[in-house]
């Protein structure tokens, strides 16, 4: 609940259909008893009544006065959730009651969506756990799955696709080698967004960020309590020590050119948001992103194939880096509060919105153009035009940002379309160059 | 209709209730007032708190004495509509706060069928889902027919009720 001054709370009051006075009744037990009011919100006074006079307390007895609102949604459960709690001496006149508030609180989820109302509570939460004795808990799996936030693999996924493919369309794949890239690039992927949590925590990024989203704000495993930074740390060592060993494998099998590639991605994995670098501070994120999801999957995913280096490999690879730079743009923008609250000026810190929003537009243009431009400068094969069916979805995306900028959970579908969008048009990209391959 | 302790039309009530606004009273001795969903087995009334908002419990362990009013004709949308007031002792069971509120899905299902496709999404908010019982057993009731509270209330002692 929020505090709110008597005035405001009694204006808020009026919007509602009745109102329930609560007081404590001689025995001990609290009474409430509804009726109808009207409001003086220039006085900050609410007149109840009439109501049977056996029914109201004793004049001078504190009373909260609470009006509430919900409307049923059947099969999706409720919205329209919002109430106030006034409270203030009795004055009693028969069957009337007035109350002058001297201090009120409320919330209303039109002005804190409720998992921003949930997010602030959470130092509620854990002083509980604390009173009695207990941990939140959740299964291994979905703890699992939230801290290493499983589902972004999509974004390690594409372009070690995008690599393989093209190296199949050079007559050059191999399963088992593209298989154990897959592992190296998922496993430091994973480690890098288990570091990224351990960063974000340290800096008291996360904890700053009142409004985080599926998409956004991190894995909230340690803030929720779900898990110990500790943990977190052997996890992320974990799964480093997997892509390193598999990458030096590698390395050591198909060429040494391969571990320059893998040291590259390892280092930008970690100064992201490890000090001293942290990247991502400095307003980098999206390059480093581009490149490590970009250029360095999809060419070392070739290069464990084909055993050698492939400008057009590269070229494919841009489109797919622009579209995840632009997934960690827009999932920056309802962090941004959080971020510039600790100092990571991240470009949607530092830009304003509708500079945020013409630089997303004009990176998804530079996409599809470099899409449309492969075939006819013969580096892509025709078949790849197919992954300009997903412009509509880029635009979408753009209409989203545009109209819901300051409304974190608003802008949840186009944060999600904007996700796809990266991956459809990745996998679209992979299929012309497995179709072009067959044909 | 539940069957149980409480007059029947006060159980009619419960049985439909979506919202109910529950009085605690807090450590300065002040009342304080949540809007909750109630449940009923005939012997008590149920209600959840998620640890997040567990203000009120802290409420309750200090002082157990409580009201249930149900008052409002959209979040109790009972045929005739009535109000009435259940006051009673609380008290809270936090022994196993991640899966111990779940023995009462039954009867919130039978009110709010969504709660299972928001149970299975738990991961997503999982604090919203570490919940405390608060189990009240009702020792007293105000009924007001039509929900016209300009008239006195019956008034219903349950002095053993529930024990």
């Amino acid at each position: 609940m929020t505090a709110l001054a008597p005035v405001e709370a009694v204006t808020r009051a009026e919007g509602f259909d009745h109102v329930v006075v609560s007081f404590v009744g001689a025995d001990g037990y609290p009474a409430s008893v509804a009726g109808e009011f009207t409001c003086e919100p220039h006085a900050a006074t609410i007149t109840v009544g009439p109501i049977d006079p056996a029914s109201l307390p004793v004049d001078g007895t504190e009373v909260c006065l609470t009006v509430s609102h919900i409307r049923p949604q059947p099969g999706i459960g409720y919205d329209e959730r919002r109430y106030v709690n006034l409270w203030g001496p009795a004055h009693v006149d028969g069957r009337i009651l007035s109350v002058t508030v001297e201090q009120a609180s409320g919330w209303d989820e039109a002005d804190v969506p409720f998992f921003e109302y949930a997010e602030r509570s959470v130092p509620v939460a854990h002083d509980y756990f604390s009173d009695v004795g207990a941990r939140p808990h959740l299964s291994r799996w979905w703890t699992f799955f939230l801290a290493t936030r499983l589902p972004f693999l999509t974004a390690t996924i594409v372009p070690i696709a995008l690599g393989g493919a093209v190296a199949a369309y050079d007559d050059a794949f191999s399963l088992g080698w593209w298989l154990l890239a897959l592992v190296a690039g998922c496993a430091v992927h994973l480690g890098l967004n288990i570091a990224n949590d351990l960063f974000d925590d340290a800096s008291g990024a996360d904890a700053a960020n009142t409004t985080p989203t599926p998409f956004s704000g991190g894995s909230r495993v340690m803030q929720y309590g779900l898990v110990r930074r500790r943990s977190l740390v052997w996890a992320c060592a974990a799964c480093y020590a997997v892509a390193i060993g598999v990458g030096v494998f590698l390395a050591a099998a198909r060429g040494w050119e391969l571990l320059a590639l893998g040291v590259v991605g390892v280092v930008l994995s970690l100064a992201y948001t490890a000090p001293p670098l942290r990247l991502v501070h400095r307003g980098l994120g999206e390059p480093v992103t581009a490149a490590g999801f970009g250029p360095i999957m999809t060419l070392g995913a070739y290069f464990v194939c084909a055993e050698q280096w492939s400008g057009p490999a590269f070229y494919a690879s841009l489109p797919v880096a622009i579209l995840i730079a632009l997934v960690l743009y827009v999932n920056q923008i309802p962090d941004r509060l959080g971020d510039a609250a600790v100092g990571k000026r991240t470009l949607i810190v530092r830009w304003p919105a509708r500079r945020v929003q013409i630089a997303y537009a004009a990176a998804a243009v530079l996409t599809f153009v470099l899409i449309a431009a492969g075939p006819a400068l013969d580096i892509t094969p025709w078949w790849t035009l197919v992954a300009l069916v997903t412009v509509p979805m880029a635009r979408s995306v753009y209409q989203g940002i545009c109209a819901n900028y300051d409304q974190p959970y608003a802008l949840m579908p186009a944060m999600q379309t904007n996700i796809g969008l990266h991956l459809f048009t990745g996998l679209l990209l992979v299929a012309g160059y497995v179709v072009a391959a067959l044909v | 209709m539940t069957d149980g302790i409480l007059p029947a039309p006060v159980a009619a009530l419960l049985d439909v209730a979506l919202v109910s606004e529950l009085t605690v009273v807090d450590g300065s001795g002040r009342p304080v007032t949540y809007p909750l969903i109630p449940l009923y087995d005939g012997t008590h009334i149920f209600m959840t708190s998620a640890v997040l908002f567990s203000r009120k419990l802290r409420h309750i362990k200090a002082n157990p004495r409580v009201s249930v009013a149900l008052t409002d004709p959209v979040g109790v949308p009972a045929e005739p509509f009535a109000r009435a007031t259940i006051q009673g002792d609380a008290r809270v069971v936090e022994d196993d706060l991640h899966a111990g509120w779940e023995e009462l899905l039954p009867l919130w299902r039978a009110k709010e069928p969504v709660i299972d496709s928001f149970v299975k999404k738990r991961f997503g908010i999982p604090l919203f889902f570490e919940r405390s019982i608060i189990e009240i057993r009702p020792v007293r009731v105000q009924y007001w027919p039509a929900g016209d509270t300009s008239v006195a209330p019956q008034v219903f002692e349950l002095t053993g009720a529930g024990r």
